[in-house]
């Protein structure tokens, strides 16, 4: 472990998030709401906290190793978490406490849109603009913004990258340069939130709604500046917006890519992960629909959208809401958790398990079963007809056990708080995957819940961002032994 | 530039790390997705798994918009059919491959064109290496010999002794001491540390100095440095391989050659294709047949067989049987910094021969020939200067006017047949080539710009 080198890098990034204090500082001054100072106060709390960092060790010179990847990374998050976490605390319209105001800062960064705060439509546009922000810096991964702005992490960079890219095969680079990938993502990134931004300003949301909301839509966050979410608006254009937005950004970006490098959208019918995605989400959206309209609740097109719009923004892990789906029919509420678990494609900003893995492990069960049947035949799981390694089969298998342990694991110390079950389930079922909201008591918001339950939620929305493996990584002592 | 690398082995493997760090978008390909999973943890680059010569590996690699093709597979038909289809295909501008069978090269004027197989750049490792050992017999006493504007101009790098003239003095000494010949001391590497050489620098023992002059002066200049062994008579090759054999043939008429091969079918080639030299049929390691064939007064051992670990272990104990000077071929990097200098007089490394080879189209602008000096830790490079003094920043200046990136001099400067040692009043021509010595490879880029001619050239 070279904690040196950690420092520098650690230092540098402090710096250049320090930046980020100045939009929401400019907000503030175009809205004159006063919180202004507190921006300019977390802004010099952090740039000094990276230079002192950064300072003893600013000559150093050296490759990072894996290792120093995964410490690098989790440490980023961490400290980007309880760093961000400053505004809240200090603002005077919100006034949270340390674990409240971490726990935000978290879900932003992580893009779960889990809140605490109540009363949203009423706080001032600066902290409700810092908030949407948050969430559209943690929906790339701010990994993939340092190695993309920061040439200095050179070949290192993809050790950071690795630790932090969603899906089961991590070493897929667009181009054949780092810096270049992670430009690459940042510029369809960025691209997909402009033009969100636009479709929702035309569609009637005022500039800064429709700003916030493009930040919160494309990183798949969920975030809102309204009590009522997009239910706020009333609106069926914005919601078919939505839907249409939540959709592409959990689609691989690597999709994207090639889509805007060849000028074609062929690939996207013949990627298997898309294919399974979309059909996926459409047979919930049908079973959701039918349901409805046989209980007592609605009409059939009220049906309809309600389904279209839950379904997906809960099977991509956004979060937004348009009713309460928590009080619809009890199967539903569990289903669109469980959807939420398959989460979106890999390399995308959603979360979840990803898609991928549950296709491979659908193929793979296909495959036993053939087995079974003709127990000499040899038989290799494909993903459009190119066979899949048996090294990735089992780091997903591996995934897949992890994932679910480590489920039960917090599902159990969250009852151990003396929280409800149907809460505790759904509380971490909705922080594992990034998803937001939950049901019983977190249906709306999660300040109800204990401090401690806050914690270990918070715990849970890292491991979730991360892909368990990154974060877990550090509590091995093979990890520390040198 | 966009590059694609066929084959990633060592020459592979290597030619990647050092274009990589120059700002190269590299790809790389092989069929062994584990050493490409080695690469890519250590190298910015991106790999592809498949055979090298398929069209859909080559379009996966992104072959339709690549600037170049480098074929280093170790297969010579591989390497030659990929860049026919990177040709027919994807009308790659520059396809480099590398030829080990002596009958693909033997032909090479008729075979590698137009029409015929779209092969830029030929690249014999073989032939280099051999090149290679028969220019350091030739030179007693070289760590490394370089031939520098079409053999006008030899690089040689000499170990400073007790009893060398120069030693313990001022380099500005030399003048003094041989005001006929012109010379200059491009670098001097102490402890394995480059040191840029002023007038004042004093030359210590041990030093490895590097040693510019016109072909005919470097005998006398490299006596500056040390006694002068005399001249090389009797060699004695270990391993008739490729190289082994090759090397007997370009060198038979001048030295007593003897070479030592395993496999008696071999040493039966061997015997048949050469004239004077002895062939011996046996065990380089065996130290009996060592001394029966008088290893105590041979000049120069060479252990040339394709196995490292028995060309260490042959050459330790010829030296230690009384051979003069010992001369290893060693393909592992790590192990030539290992031995170097120890028993081993001089380690030949392959790659790093191929690696300048291959360096020299890679390099932007119209630098002519790059050597790789220090298994890479220093480089030469050879441009030729354009333009006029408006244009071009070192056209029409004198050699102390220029500026040039730190770590770098200039050695010597060939003008149509002539070769002028640098000295800080030459002023440099159009079309000149200019011989700079490096020893910080960063500086590359510096050094290209440098050379760059600027708008009003055109």
């Amino acid at each position: 472990m070279h904690f040196k080198i950690i420092l520098r890098i650690l230092g540098i990034l402090l710096m250049v998030f320090s930046l980020t204090m100045i939009p929401p500082a400019i907000v503030s001054h175009i809205y004159d709401d006063n919180v202004h100072t507190i921006f300019y106060l977390c802004m010099a709390i952090t740039f000094s906290t990276g230079f002192i960092f950064w300072l003893p060790v600013y000559k150093l010179r050296q490759d990072l190793r894996i290792r120093d990847g995964f410490l690098v990374t989790v440490l980023f998050w961490l400290v980007l978490g309880l760093f961000g976490a400053i505004p809240f605390y200090l603002s005077q319209e919100i006034h949270l406490s340390v674990v409240d105001a971490v726990f935000e800062s978290i879900s932003g960064l992580t893009t779960t849109g889990a809140t605490v705060v109540t009363g949203l439509d009423d706080l001032p546009h600066s902290i409700l603009f810092y908030r949407q922000q948050l969430q559209w810096l943690g929906g790339m991964g701010i990994i993939v913004l340092a190695v993309a702005i920061l040439p200095m992490l050179g070949i290192g960079g993809m050790q950071l990258y690795r630790t932090e890219t969603p899906g089961p095969v991590k070493d897929n680079k667009l181009t054949p340069r780092i810096t270049e990938t992670a430009k690459a993502l940042w510029y369809i990134y960025v691209t997909l939130t402009l033009v969100c931004m636009l479709a929702y300003w035309l569609a009637g949301m005022t500039w800064f709604d429709a700003i916030s909301h493009s930040f919160s839509t494309v990183a798949i966050g969920g975030f809102s500046t309204h009590d009522a979410s997009i239910g706020f608006f009333e609106n069926q254009l914005i919601e078919l917006i939505a839907v249409t937005f939540m959709l592409i950004s959990s689609i691989n970006f690597g999709l994207h890519f090639f889509a805007w490098r060849r000028k074609s959208l062929l690939h996207y019918w013949q990627d298997p992960e898309v294919k399974f995605f979309l059909s996926s989400i459409s047979i919930t959206i049908l079973v959701s629909v039918i349901i409805l309209y046989f209980s007592e609740h609605s009409n059939s097109l009220k049906a309809i959208r309600d389904s279209i719009f839950m379904v997906v923004s809960v099977a991509t892990t956004t979060g937004f809401a348009t009713t309460d789906f928590a009080s619809w029919p009890t199967v539903l509420p569990f289903m669109l958790l469980l959807t939420a678990f398959f989460g979106g494609c890999a390399a995308s900003t959603a979360g979840g398990m990803k898609i991928i893995r549950v296709l491979l492990i659908v193929k793979q069960g296909h495959r036993e079963i053939k087995r079974l049947v003709h127990p000499n035949a040899v038989f290799t799981v494909k993903l459009s007809n190119k066979p899949v390694g048996e090294k990735v089969l089992q780091a997903v298998w591996g995934f897949f056990s992890v994932y679910m342990m480590v489920f039960v694991l917090m599902l159990l110390a969250i009852l151990a708080t003396g929280v409800d079950q149907i809460t505790a389930w759904s509380a971490v079922a909705a922080t594992l995957n990034n998803l937001g909201p939950g049901l019983g008591e977190v249906a709306a918001n999660y300040s109800p819940l204990n401090d401690t339950a806050k914690w270990i939620l918070c715990f849970s929305m890292l491991l979730g961002r991360l892909e368990v493996f990154t974060l877990l990584i550090l509590f091995t002592p093979t990890f520390w032994r040198r | 530039m966009k590059i694609i690398i066929l084959g990633a082995g060592q020459v592979g493997g290597t030619l990647a790390e050092n274009l990589a760090s120059e700002s190269n978008d590299i790809t790389i390909v092989d069929t062994d997705s584990e050493r490409l999973r080695e690469l890519q943890d250590r190298l910015d680059i991106s790999t592809i798994e498949g055979v090298a010569s398929y069209p859909s590996t080559l379009d996966r690699a992104g072959a339709e918009d690549a600037d170049m093709l480098i074929a280093v597979t170790s297969s010579d038909e591989v390497n030659m059919i990929a860049c026919q289809i990177a040709q027919t295909m994807y009308n790659t501008p520059t396809k480099i491959a590398r030829v080990r069978s002596y009958d693909y090269i033997k032909h090479a004027e008729s075979i590698y064109c137009k029409g015929a197989i779209p092969v830029d750049v030929i690249i014999s490792p073989e032939q280099l290496v051999t090149k290679n050992v028969k220019r350091l017999i030739e030179r007693p006493g070289a760590l490394q010999v370089l031939d520098i504007a079409s053999e006008k101009a030899q690089l040689v790098a000499v170990k400073a002794y007790y009893g060398g003239p120069l030693v313990g003095r001022q380099i500005s000494f030399l003048k003094e001491h041989m005001p006929n010949v012109d010379t200059r001391v491009a670098a001097i590497f102490r402890k394995d540390r480059p040191i840029t050489p002023e007038g004042d620098t004093v030359i210590e023992v041990d030093d490895e100095v590097f040693l510019i002059a016109a072909t005919e002066n470097i005998l006398p200049v490299m006596s500056e440095l040390r006694r002068l062994e005399n001249p090389y008579k009797r060699i004695l090759i270990a391993g008739g391989g490729n190289i082994g054999a090759r090397l007997a043939a370009s060198i038979e008429d001048n030295f007593q050659v003897k070479i030592i091969e395993r496999q008696s079918e071999r040493c039966n080639v061997l015997a048949s294709e050469l004239k004077s030299t002895i062939v011996l049929h046996g065990n380089a390691s065996d130290g009996d047949l060592l001394i029966e064939e008088n290893i105590e007064n041979t000049d120069v051992f060479c252990a040339l067989t394709n196995d490292d670990e028995a060309n260490i272990m042959a050459s330790m104990l010829a030296k230690k049987l009384g051979a003069k000077t010992v001369m290893t071929l060693i393909n592992n990097p790590a192990y030539v910094d290992l031995v170097q200098g120890g028993v081993i007089d001089i380690a030949i490394s392959p790659q790093q021969t191929t690696i300048g080879a291959l360096l020299t189209h890679v390099r932007k602008g119209d630098i002519v020939a790059v050597h790789s000096l220090r298994r890479g830790a220093a480089e030469v490079l050879e441009v030729i200067a354009h333009g006029d003094s408006k244009s071009s920043k070192v056209v029409g200046k004198a050699l102390s006017d220029i500026n040039l990136p730190s770590g770098t001099t200039i050695g010597a400067i060939v003008r149509d047949e002539q070769v002028l040692i640098a000295h800080d009043h030459v002023v440099i021509e159009n079309n000149d080539h200019v011989i700079l010595f490096l020893v910080d490879k960063n500086k590359i880029n510096d050094v290209e710009k440098l050379f760059q001619v600027g708008l009003a050239f055109f």
